[in-house]
């Protein structure tokens, strides 16, 4: 068990916005965090690195509680990117250079150099390499805050929305690297989504947060149509395609929901 | 994880390269600077002997004496205020996130000239003295010097404060920065409407920035605060780096983020203090040369640190060294030649920039 959360608790002044949250996470495995809108799927990840220190209970990490840890320790061994990217006039190697910060004393070492060169090659990145961040897409300046994350040599990663802003393309190529990252280099990865056939697609467990707790914590097999009407109040139906478990929201047709929204603001057709 | 298949990545070690020869450049372009500066005035010294007056064998005692005792004090005062300022300026706009921060956009100067002049209203600080070009003497310069100092560390303190109540927002900070700098124009204008004429012109004379006003002794203040705070920046750069980044990745890489906020704030308005204390209100180094220099040599505060500091060193010197010589014999303060040139150059940085 690379991760493990225990009892976690986590107020925002007197609200209280998780509570006895409990999971672990396998080496090699990602897991999917999901849920409606607000329910803390994003504070729950900032408590995984301590970016919001947990009311209670404990995240480890290598069976060591990152509470007690100084931030460039916990940095050594928890790498995230956040939803939300700032660029400026910085070079995606600098960018990605950064990551070593964690490692760097006072000067950055030849070895600091060839790991990020490392990184840039399996992200693909090396053409953009000296370009400048503000100067680049979406899709590569997250690729480039992956590749950050990744040089942190962490063990675990926490991805928050990594796909909310990008092309079908980017989703799948970026999802599809993280769960091979994950898995070759025995780490894990902690993933918050909004796609449910997209984590379908590339989780290997899927938690369910409902009112600040969790609802369900389970395998694929686990995620059945009723969980995800428990959790979203939706009525869906999963469907196979093309070998691949697809998400299809019941809900009210068409026809229906025009006539109820015709009927309720009293218009006439 | 396992990185071995990495090599070192030959265009980005050129790339880097590039970037310290722009910073040996402007190095370069300081030092011809200041042999310039030395040599040029109401007598001009030819090169030869102002390196011969430098390193001690002066044929003549008269340019010894112009060189050592009111040349180069200048000039380096020049370059010092320069580069204070511009490394200042660099990391308000890295911990503030915006690139509006700067010595004089956060109320700091405005605080200081209210100082002075209540130095100069309460104290009885300003003489009318006829001698030569200067008008109006500050009888008691340090008097004023220290009133202008206390009362831009307290509107740096009130910044801080604030900030700490409402948590360090980078908008709360340049928010309360303005209304301070208003709070405390308000308050010079107060002053200056209960001031009688010898007063009056003393407050406005001290709000002229000059570098002429530091001598040796002053010189070795600033330069010490100076060259300490910025020493502090380049340790933290890659603190600054990261907070650019934004705040929660800041934090993602073990950077304690309202801390390296809080003391670069508190840093980079100390030297601000000073250099305004001493020569008096000089605007727009601190706002242009950063963004010159982040043109030329981009965000990345390994290399930005030292080449505004230099930048802003041969900006000043230049426009000081302009100043002195534009309309001889009378000689301009620097501040309204900085002025002058700053708030044409910020816009057309600002057009450019938005442009993209």
């Amino acid at each position: 068990m690379i991760l493990s959360v225990d009892g976690l608790e986590f107020h925002y002044k007197s609200l209280s916005v998780l509570k006895g949250v409990n999971f672990g996470v396998e080496e090699g495995e990602v897991l999917a965090i999901m849920g409606p809108n607000g329910v803390g799927k994003t504070t729950l990840l900032k408590c995984m690195n301590a970016i919001h220190r947990p009311s209670g209970g404990c995240v480890m990490v290598d069976a060591a509680d990152i509470c007690r840890m100084k931030p460039e320790a916990i940095a050594r061994r928890v790498g995230y990117v956040a939803q939300k990217q700032e660029t400026g006039r910085m070079t995606a190697f600098d960018a990605i250079l950064m990551g070593r910060k964690p490692h760097i004393r006072w000067r950055i070492s030849e070895h600091d150099l060839r790991i990020v060169d490392s990184a840039v090659k399996r992200l693909r990145l090396e053409e953009l390499s000296l370009r400048h961040l503000d100067e680049m897409s979406g899709g590569e300046v997250q690729k480039v805050c992956i590749a950050r994350a990744l040089v942190q040599e962490p063990r675990v990663l926490l991805l928050d929305e990594p796909t909310s802003s990008l092309d079908l393309r980017n989703q799948v190529e970026i999802l599809s690297l993280v769960r091979a990252v994950v898995r070759s280099h025995k780490v894990a990865a902690v993933v918050t989504m909004h796609d449910l056939n997209q984590a379908l697609r590339f989780a290997d467990k899927f938690l369910f947060l409902k009112g600040g707790c969790i609802h369900a914590a389970t395998h694929r097999s686990g995620v059945t149509a009723e969980v995800i009407e428990e959790v979203y109040n939706v009525p869906v139906h999963i469907e196979h395609v093309a070998g691949r478990p697809v998400v299809v929201p019941l809900g009210a047709t068409e026809t229906e929901s025009l006539e109820k929204y015709r009927h309720e603001h009293h218009l006439t057709q | 994880m396992h990185f071995d298949d990495g090599v070192l990545p030959a265009d980005y070690l050129r790339h880097v390269t590039r970037k310290k020869a722009i910073i040996a450049g402007t190095g370069t372009l300081a030092i011809a600077a200041l042999l310039l500066a030395v040599s040029s005035g109401a007598v001009s010294i030819p090169l030869t002997d102002v390196w011969r007056a430098l390193t001690g064998t002066a044929a003549s005692k008269r340019w010894d004496a112009i060189i050592w005792s009111i040349r180069l004090p200048q000039a380096l005062a020049a370059i010092v205020a320069g580069a204070g300022l511009s490394v200042a300026g660099v990391v308000m706009q890295s911990v503030l996130r915006n690139p509006l921060g700067s010595p004089f956009t956060l109320g700091i100067s405005h605080a200081a000239a209210f100082g002075a002049a209540l130095s100069v209203m309460v104290l009885g600080t300003g003489v009318m003295h006829s001698r030569g070009a200067d008008a109006v003497v500050i009888n008691n310069p340090y008097a004023t010097t220290m009133a202008a100092f206390a009362a831009s560390l307290l509107a740096t303190a009130a910044i801080i404060a604030i900030s700490r109540i409402r948590r360090t927002s980078p908008e709360i900070m340049i928010l309360a920065g303005v209304a301070l700098g208003a709070l405390f124009t308000a308050g010079t204008m107060f002053l200056q409407y209960f001031a009688d004429d010898v007063q009056l012109a003393a407050m406005v004379f001290w709000t002229f920035g000059d570098t002429a006003r530091a001598s040796w002794s002053e010189l070795a203040i600033m330069g010490a605060v100076t060259v300490t705070g910025t020493a502090f920046f380049f340790f933290n750069r890659w603190n600054y780096n990261a907070v650019d980044a934004g705040d929660e990745t800041a934090s993602s890489l073990g950077v304690r983020v309202e801390r390296v906020r809080m003391l670069g704030m508190l840093i980079s308005s100390l030297i601000t203090a000073v250099i305004v204390s001493f020569l008096g209100i000089i605007g727009f180094v601190g706002l242009v040369c950063p963004h010159m220099m982040r043109r030329m040599v981009g965000d990345d505060h390994r290399f930005l640190l030292p080449a505004s500091m230099l930048c802003g060193g041969v900006l000043l010197l230049v426009s000081d060294t302009a100043a002195r010589l534009m309309l001889a014999p009378h000689v301009l303060p620097v501040s309204v030649l900085t002025a002058f040139l700053g708030a044409p150059a910020f816009l057309y940085l600002i057009i450019r920039g938005y442009r993209k």
